[in-house]
């Protein structure tokens, strides 16, 4: 028999007895029938039950059997209280579900290593400088500087060019139709730095990635084999084109790995050589990514990359002209780190890393909300049950054995509770992913539920169960038979404990309440912002035009696209302010030296600002003629930054070697983001002429549609067939509304308030039935005390103010703590808010307004229990 | 673990010995067989030897089976297992050390 047996043995314990007893009665019966005397057999035999339980702790194994006996017992006691119990799983699982799923997000999205070789050695390699008092962190280079980075440490780094994986439009040759995938541009040793096998033909080298635009080959992912090929094996040598350039596919990655980037999963790799950047040395597009060689110091390596980087920046610099010294100082000023990168470095991850934390946060106090609630119960619990502990104890029971015994019923709570939990954690993680970005451009985040998820579920519940069962588990054991038989054990210890928790309780419902309304009112802030333009029936038509094609084209494709039925207007830009691209540039007015502000400018064509109804004051719109370089128009914060607010119109403005005249001035509206202040912005004419005064052709524009139907998207398939029957070269990439692109802006806004609220309610809710436990349980163990205070004459607001004085001061500790937690926490979640003040009276009455309305509400029942006690049956009762 | 008895280290291998060469006996037939083999010299204690058996049992030395005998009652009968061969080689092999040894102190002194 093996330990499996023994462990077996448990779960038939009855038999394991019945046999024993059998053999050792069979013994004796054979004793006596080879003519022994049965006294003197049973004599000889000795004590029939000890031999049984000695044979029985060999077949058994002892502890498990008494840890299935107390399972049982717990379960037993579970059910008797069944509503009590439920309210303990269902507010503990939804803590502990809470917990998994932000755990779930935040493995994800920071912990998780990448599936590469030695990720513990990888960087992202940053630049840190201080911007108007806050620290900014940049981690996009430019392709020769790292070039030069990349020799600079040869030998005790190896660095990594990786682009951010885009979405881009390509077509394979045999299908006519475009289509879109992730593309990521990637140095060529990138595979081999990292390890990497390929499932099907061959990764890049280093000799694939030597001269720039030679090296027209990609690597497919795993992923994307699967989904657009279906793991066709022949998909090697075909070819397809992005751009102008014609890529051969030459392999498919290893399935485990998905890019450098958690929330982006790329579909293709292309050697960074084929990025049009990569002999700019103003273009800023790529990660650096580096890998320590084994053994190597990490000071000595950023040190030499911020020598390197630094001089490049100043070789770059005697290039400017007209900035002050004072400025250029300012932009070489940067710090160069080395940022941990093991989990990959990503846009989210700096987007939402606060943000998850300050969630976790939330959630984790959710969590001891709810174990100061079990607590409590189980506390409760222990005291009803506390002559049944003496009576265990009177016959032999050990104090470990009674703290087995509540420990074990508390485990009981805690497993229902976790199977619940993720089950819940299992849905809402996805479901937090899916809010993240909008729906036709998701955030792919892997989260798969392997052991690290399993394991951390598993942890927590144990660590729950010790919390809220530990105290009441000691407490329990340390009954004193002779008081508690007696009936006379010390209340008051009893209840200091659970006035304690509920001021614990009450501090952390505040501080999630007080966070919740900081994140409500920070999105209430941003959603009611003005945008200055109409967002209401505008349909973005974003498309391309392969090749290139001149403006008078566009215009005609425009001039089709008026005619169709439910269009109102049509315009053309560049692209659409709040969609995430940005252009700008320094600029000089009236010849004179460009100052060290940025202006941002915007291609459009005549009639955008109609369509867009941003307010015209002065000047005029954009005619049919006008091209860049020639006219301008600018927003307000363009003529008070660059004109001091005088009259900007007939002024001159340069852009580099371009010149334009101011002819008109519109209202400010945000151009790349809307929490940030209104950048100055100049609109220049979407026709463009080169030196010699030829149209430049243009490769991609988008549409501005205003509909005259309620729902724009209901034009959507007309208007996509629409595009290619006007012009047979263009064809519309992708289709957005203006409001989705406003919407957009505040997603982490929306999710945080939402999801902050959803807790705060949960955690109210908690604490109010935390409250009520303790209060309807300290009126049941007064109640004698009651009874004889009415018997001698206690008025009902004086029974009322008794029983819950005790319980409303410890409410008041318990907020004012939180307060100060409150206060204190503030600064670390300063950069999720928006125009909103943590020290505005509203703030902080809105939750002390809650928590005492909960505490009035839960105090209740108890008051009007006591009040109603019945003097004379309570004499009566017990004595 | 029951506590090592006098008979402790000798009822192992006495009762292995035993199986080895009479199969298949109950815990009575076990004890009849040591006192009867030893000359009525020893005695398995009857209480120690039930204790004894189911360890044994549990360190996969010996396997018990339930059988009917001829009169219809049941019993538990032990039988010696691959380990339980090995198990005695072993035992034997040191019980004649340390009896040599005994034997060897008692000779020089």
């Amino acid at each position: 028999m093996s330990l499996w047996s023994r462990i077996a043995n448990v779960f038939r314990g009855d038999r394991v007895s019945r046999e024993l007893d059998e053999e050792l009665q069979l013994h004796i019966d054979e004793a006596i029938e080879q003519g022994r005397e049965p006294a003197e057999a049973r004599r000889a035999f000795g004590s029939a039950l000890r031999q049984s339980e000695a044979s029985r702790d060999i077949r058994i194994v002892a502890w498990l059997e008494s840890l299935r006996a107390d399972a049982v017992f717990g379960w037993r006691q579970l059910m008797k209280r069944k509503v009590t119990s439920a309210t303990a799983i269902l507010s503990l699982a939804l803590a502990i579900g809470a917990c998994t799923a932000a755990f779930r997000l935040i493995d994800a999205l920071l912990l998780r290593p990448l599936p590469v070789a030695a990720p513990e050695r990888l960087y992202d390699v940053a630049r840190q400088g201080v911007f108007e008092g806050q620290v900014q962190t940049g981690d996009t280079w430019a392709y020769p500087a790292f070039r030069l980075m990349r020799a600079a440490v040869k030998g005790q780094a190896e660095l990594l060019a990786i682009s951010s994986a885009e979405r881009m439009d390509l077509t394979y040759r045999a299908d006519r139709e475009m289509e879109k995938a992730w593309v990521q541009y990637v140095s060529g040793w990138m595979f081999g730095t990292f390890g990497l096998r390929p499932s099907l033909g061959r990764l890049f080298t280093e000799n694939d990635d030597l001269t720039p635009h030679a090296h027209p080959y990609a690597v497919l992912s795993h992923d994307y084999w699967t989904r657009r090929f279906g793991q066709d094996p022949k998909v090697i040598g075909r070819t397809f084109r992005m751009g102008d350039d014609l890529f051969e596919v030459v392999g498919v990655g290893p399935g485990s790995f998905t890019g450098a980037e958690p929330g982006k999963t790329t579909d293709l790799f292309v050697p960074t050589m084929m990025h049009a950047g990569v002999i700019h040395d103003d273009w800023t597009w790529h990660r650096t990514l580096a890998q320590l060689k084994p053994g190597v110091a990490l000071e000595p390596v950023r040190a030499r990359l911020h020598a390197t980087s630094r001089a490049f920046e100043e070789e770059r610099a005697k290039g400017f002209t007209g900035m002050s010294r004072q400025s250029i100082e300012k932009f070489l000023d940067l710090k160069l780190v080395l940022q941990p990168a093991a989990a990959g470095a990503s846009g989210l991850q700096q987007d939402y890393r606060v943000s998850l934390i300050a969630m976790a946060v939330l959630v984790v106090l959710v969590l001891l909300i709810a174990c100061a609630n079990v607590a409590n119960l189980m506390t409760a619990q222990a005291s009803a049950r506390a002559r049944e502990m003496a009576l265990r104890v009177s016959i032999g029971a050990g104090r470990w054995r009674l703290v087995q015994l509540v420990l074990v019923e508390s485990a009981w709570i805690a497993f229902l509770a976790a199977a619940l939990g993720s089950w819940f954690a299992w849905w809402s993680a996805p479901f937090v992913v899916s809010r993240i970005n909008p729906a036709d451009n998701p955030v792919r985040l892997s989260l798969p539920a392997d052991w690290r998820v399993l394991g951390f579920g598993l942890a927590l519940t144990l660590f729950v169960t010790l919390l809220f069962g530990l105290a009441p588990a000691l407490r329990a054991s340390a009954v004193k038979p002779m008081n508690a038989l007696r009936g006379g054990a010390d209340p008051h210890s009893r209840r200091r404990m659970m006035h304690a928790l509920i001021a614990l309780q009450v501090a952390f419902c505040f501080l999630v309440l007080f966070v919740a309304g900081l994140f409500a009112a920070t999105f209430n802030r941003l959603s009611h912002r003005p945008t200055g333009f109409s967002a209401e029936r505008l349909l973005l038509l974003e498309t391309v035009a392969q090749p290139a094609q001149a403006p008078v084209f566009w215009d005609q494709v425009a001039e089709q696209l008026r005619a169709a039925p439910g269009v109102e207007t049509v315009a053309l830009a560049g692209f659409q302010p709040l969609g995430g691209d940005s252009w700008n540039g320094f600029v000089s007015v009236n010849g004179d030296p460009p100052g060290p502000i940025l202006a941002y400018f915007l291609k459009i064509s005549p009639d955008w600002i109609d369509t867009m109804k941003i307010a015209l004051l002065d000047g005029r719109d954009f005619r049919p003629g006008d091209t860049t370089p020639g006219m301008a128009i600018v927003n307000e914060t363009f003529v008070k930054q660059y004109f001091q607010g005088a009259n900007p119109l007939g002024q001159r403005i340069a852009k580099g070697s371009q010149d334009f005249q101011v002819v008109g001035v519109v209202r400010d509206a945000p151009y790349r983001d809307i929490r940030e202040p209104i950048l100055p912005v100049a609109f220049v004419p979407l026709h463009s002429v080169d030196a010699k005064g030829a149209f430049q052709p243009i490769r991609t524009a988008t549409f501005v549609v205003r509909t005259s139907s309620a729902n724009p998207l209901a034009l959507v398939s007309i208007l996509r067939r629409e595009v290619p029957r006007a012009r047979p070269e263009f064809r519309v990439s992708n289709i957005r509304t203006q409001a989705e692109l406003v919407a957009s802006q505040t997603l982490r806004e929306r999710l945080l308030a939402t999801l902050a609220l959803f807790f705060a309610a949960v955690a109210l809710l908690l604490a109010g039935i935390g409250l009520y436990g303790v209060l309807d349980y300290s009126v049941l163990q007064r109640r004698r005390e009651i009874g004889i205070r009415m018997a001698i004459g206690a008025q009902a607001g004086d029974i009322a103010r008794r029983v819950t004085a005790d319980v409303f001061r410890m409410v008041l500790a318990g907020a004012l703590v939180g307060l100060a937690l409150g206060m204190a926490s503030v600064r670390y979640i300063e950069t999720l808010l928006y125009q909103v003040k943590p020290t505005d009276l509203a703030m902080l009455a809105l939750p002390a307004f809650a928590i005492l309305a909960a505490a009035f509400l839960a105090a209740l029942p108890a008051v009007i229990h006591a009040v109603r006690i019945d003097p004379v049956t309570m004499l009566r009762a017990d004595s | 673990m029951p506590k090592p008895d006098s008979l402790q280290g000798s009822l192992d291998l006495l009762v292995l010995k035993i199986l080895s060469r009479r199969p298949r006996l109950h815990g009575y037939a076990i004890m009849s067989a040591i006192k009867d083999r030893s000359g009525d010299v020893l005695r398995a204690e009857e209480g120690s030897l039930y204790p004894a058996l189911h360890r044994m049992e549990e360190a996969g030395w010996i396997r018990a089976e339930w059988i009917t005998k001829d009169t219809g009652r049941r019993a538990r009968i032990y039988d010696l297992t691959a380990a339980g061969k090995k198990q005695l080689a072993a035992e034997e092999s040191r019980w004649e050390a340390v009896t040599f040894a005994v034997n060897r102190v008692l000779r020089t002194v």
